[in-house]
C-alpha cells in the first residue's frame, strides 16, 4: 500500500480521524484494529507456527518424506515415530512437514499470481468502463463458468504436471484469477468516480499511472482480503486435485495427496488419515479468520470498537 | 421478462462458445490422447497408430478439429455437437460419450439437487437465527461451525462420514447407511417402499457431505443480509406500527433478505459440481464424477470437452435462474 493511498483515504473519512489519535498513520490504525480482533490474532499465531513447522521443522527432524528401509511399515504412533509410519515405510511426521510445505507453497504462489493478474485486469476494466469493460468482463465470465477444481484437474491430469509444484500452482492460478478481477473491478468502478481520480486526470496523468498509483492502492483493502481468502481456496483446490491423483504426486507429497492415499485406512490406520486432514483444516481455518480480521481492520466504515 | 430471458440465453451462447474454445485449446495443447497406445507393450505398429490418429481426428489441425467437434461437417458422423454427437473416445469405438453422460447425469443431479436444497434451507434458518441473536453464544457457535465447514476439504469429511457410517451400521447390527455405491442396481419388481429406503440409505451420507460446503458460506451471507435488513427503516416502521415480531421478520425482513442469497447460490453451483466429483469418488458413485476421472485417466479429450460444456451450461443456467428469481422476490426489479 503506498503512502499516497493511505493519506487520501484517511482524509476522506473524518470519522476515522476523530477516533485515532492525530499522530497515528493509517497503517498503525489498521494494525491496531487487527490486533484487537482476537480470533484473527490467535489464527495468525497458529498459522506462523504451522509455517515454521513446515519450513523449519524438516531441519530438526531426522526423517524426511521419502521411504527408508529401516522404517518399519504400518506402525501406530510411538516414541520413535510420533505419528506412526506408512505401509511403504514413510515416517508420517516427516511426510506431514513436507506435505504442509508443498501445500503452502502452492497456495501462496496461486494467491500471489492470481491477485497480481486479477487486480490489474479488474482495475483496467473498471477504469475504462464501457465496451472495454464489457469485453474484459466477458472473458472473466468464461473463466468463472468452468468449475475451478475440475478444470485445473483436467489440465494437470492431461499434461502430467504431477511432481512439479510450480506447474500445479500455475494451472490453478489460470482458473482462479477471475474472481479477484471481479472484486477489484467492482471497487474501481466506484473509485474512479471520485474527485482525486479526476484531479489526477486533470493534471495529465496517464491511464496506467492512475490505475497503478491511485486506483489499486485505494482498492488495497478488498484486494488484500480477497488474496487472503484465495489462499484457502487454492489449498482446497490443490488438495482436491491431489486427492484425485491429479495434483502433486509421489515421490513428492502434499497434504491432499496424503489424505488421498490414506482414504481406505480411515478406521484401520487412522494415524495416516487424520493428521494431514486436521492440519489442512487448521491452515484454512486460520486463514479465513485472518481474512475476516483484515476485512474489519481495513474497512474504514467499521467502528473501532468491535463487538 | 420473456424477452429478457431470451436475450440472456442468446448472450450465454458466445460465452459458452469462447469457453469451449479455451478449454479445447488447453486440453489439446496439454494432453496426448494417444499416450496409452504409444506406451503399450509390445510397441504399436505404425499402422495401428495411424488408424487411431484417424479415428480421433488427430490427423487434422487443431482449428479443423474444433470445427469438426462443433459442427461435424466433414466428419465421419461420429462427431459434431450440433448433431448431438460428442466425438470419438479414446476408450474405443464403442464407447459413446453422449450416452454415457446422459446415463450418469441423473445420478449426479440427484445428489447435487438434494444437497443444494437442504443446504439452502438450513443456511436460511441458521443465517436468520444467527442474525436475530447477533453476538450471542449461539451466534458465535454457528459462526465457528460455518468457518470450520468452509475449511474442511470435502473428501476428508466424506472419508470421516463414511467411516462413521460403517461404525454406526456395525453398532446397530443393520445396514442403515449404504457407504458404497449409488444404489442404482437393484432387483426388479421391488416394492416402492423398499426402493425408497434403498435410495435414502445410499443418498444420506453423500448428501450431508456435499451439503456442508455450500451451507457454510450461504449461511454467512444470509446472516449479513438479514442483519442489514433488520436495521433498515421499513423494518423499524413495521415494528413501530405494532406488528408482531415474527410477522415483521417473516413478512417484511426475510423476504428482502433472501434476495442477495440467490446470486451467491447461483455462483456456488460451480463449487457444488466440484464437490460432487470428490464426494462421488469417496462413495464410489457412478455419476459424472466417475465419468470425469475416467476421461482424465484415458486422455479422452472429447469426453472432457463434453463434461466441461455440460457443467458450464449448468452454471450459466443457474445464474439465469437466479436473475429471474430476483424479479420474483423483489417486485421493484423489472426486466424490460
Amino acid at each position: 500500500m503506498s503512502e499516497n493511498g493511505m493519506f487520501e483515504s484517511a482524509r476522506r473519512d473524518p470519522a476515522k480521524k476523530a477516533k485515532s489519535s492525530a499522530d497515528r498513520t493509517q497503517l498503525q490504525t489498521v494494525l491496531l484494529r487487527f490486533s484487537r480482533h482476537r480470533p484473527a490474532m490467535i489464527s495468525l499465531f497458529v498459522l506462523v507456527l504451522i509455517v515454521l513447522f513446515a519450513f523449519i521443522g524438516p531441519f530438526f527432524w531426522m526423517w524426511d518424506h521419502t521411504v527408508y528401509r529401516e522404517i518399519p511399515s504400518n506402525q501406530p504412533p510411538s516414541g520413535t515415530h510420533p505419528l506412526g509410519t506408512s505401509a511403504a515405510g514413510h515416517d508420517v511426521l516427516g511426510q506431514l512437514m513436507r506435505g504442509a510445505q508443498q501445500t503452502l507453497k502452492v497456495a501462496f504462489t496461486v494467491s500471489l499470481v492470481s491477485t497480481a493478474v486479477g487486480s490489474l485486469w479488474g482495475a483496467t476494466a473498471g477504469y475504462y468502463g464501457g465496451r472495454v469493460d464489457a469485453f474484459m468482463m466477458r472473458i472473466v465470465d468464461i473463466f468463472l463458468i468452468v468449475p475451478l477444481l475440475v478444470a485445473a484437474a483436467a489440465i494437470a491430469g492431461n499434461s502430467g504436471a504431477g511432481t512439479n509444484w510450480t506447474a500445479i500452482a500455475l494451472i490453478i492460478a489460470i482458473f482462479a484469477w477471475a474472481s479477484i478481477a471481479r472484486v477489484v473491478r467492482g471497487v474501481v468502478l466506484s473509485l474512479r468516480e471520485q474527485e482525486f481520480v479526476e484531479a489526477a486526470r486533470a493534471s495529465g496523468a496517464s491511464a496506467p499511472w492512475i490505475i497503478l498509483r491511485h486506483l489499486l492502492p485505494n482498492a488495497a483493502g478488498p484486494i488484500i482480503v480477497a488474496a487472503t481468502l484465495l489462499v484457502a481456496v487454492a489449498i482446497l483446490a490443490e488438495a482436491g486435485m491431489s486427492f484425485l491423483g491429479l495434483g502433486i504426486q509421489l515421490p513428492d507429497i502434499s497434504l491432499g495427496q496424503m489424505i488421498g492415499s490414506a482414504r481406505t485406512a480411515v478406521s484401520t490406520r487412522p494415524w495416516l488419515f487424520y493428521p494431514p486432514g486436521v492440519l489442512l483444516v487448521l491452515i484454512c481455518l486460520t486463514i479465513n479468520f485472518i481474512g475476516d480480521g483484515l476485512r474489519d481492520a481495513l474497512d474504514p466504515r467499521q467502528s473501532m470498537v468491535r463487538r | 421478462m420473456l424477452v429478457y430471458t431470451m436475450r440472456r440465453l442468446l448472450g450465454a451462447i458466445p460465452v459458452l462458445l469462447l469457453a469451449s474454445v479455451l478449454t479445447f485449446v488447453m486440453i489439446d495443447v496439454t494432453g496426448d490422447p494417444l499416450a496409452d497406445i504409444r506406451m503399450a507393450q509390445p510397441p504399436p505398429t505404425e499402422a495401428v497408430l495411424q488408424q487411431a490418429e484417424e479415428r480421433l481426428y488427430l490427423d487434422r489441425s487443431m482449428p479443423e478439429r474444433y470445427w469438426l467437434w462443433m459442427t461435424g461437417i466433414g466428419g465421419n458422423g461420429d462427431i459434431g455437437l450440433l448433431q448431438g454427437e460428442f466425438g470419438p473416445s479414446t476408450q474405443g469405438p464403442h464407447y459413446d460419450i453422449g450416452a454415457n453422460i446422459a446415463e450418469r447425469l441423473w445420478t449426479t443431479l440427484r445428489l447435487v439437487g438434494a444437497a443444494m436444497v437442504f443446504a439452502l434451507g438450513l443456511a436460511i434458518i441458521t443465517g436468520v437465527i444467527s442474525a436475530l441473536r447477533q453476538y450471542s453464544k449461539l451466534d458465535y457457535t454457528l459462526t465457528f461451525i460455518g468457518f470450520l465447514a468452509l475449511a474442511m476439504p470435502t473428501f476428508w469429511f466424506a472419508g470421516i462420514m463414511q467411516a462413521a457410517g460403517v461404525k454406526f451400521n456395525l453398532m446397530v447390527g443393520e445396514q442403515v447407511f449404504a457407504t458404497i455405491g449409488d444404489g442404482r442396481f437393484r432387483a426388479q419388481g421391488e416394492p416402492l417402499w423398499d426402493q425408497f429406503l434403498n435410495a435414502f440409505a445410499h443418498m444420506a451420507l453423500p448428501t450431508i457431505v456435499l451439503m456442508l460446503i455450500s451451507f457454510a458460506s450461504w449461511s454467512r451471507y444470509q446472516r449479513t443480509s438479514m442483519l442489514e435488513v433488520m436495521n433498515s427503516d421499513y423494518v423499524r416502521l413495521a415494528r413501530a406500527k405494532g406488528l408482531r415480531n415474527h410477522t415483521v421478520i417473516r413478512r417484511h425482513a426475510l423476504r428482502t433478505a433472501l434476495i442477495p442469497l440467490t446470486t451467491v447460490v447461483a455462483l456456488g453451483v460451480a463449487g457444488v459440481i466440484d464437490g460432487a466429483i470428490l464426494t462421488e469418488v469417496v462413495f464410489q458413485w457412478r455419476g459424472l464424477g466417475d465419468f470425469f476421472i475416467t476421461a482424465v485417466d484415458n486422455n479422452d479429450s472429447f469426453a472432457l470437452m463434453g463434461w466441461l460444456l455440460l457443467s458450464g451450461t449448468l452454471v450459466i443456467l443457474a445464474n439465469l435462474i437466479a436473475d429471474l428469481l430476483y424479479a420474483v422476490l423483489d417486485p421493484r426489479i423489472r426486466y424490460e
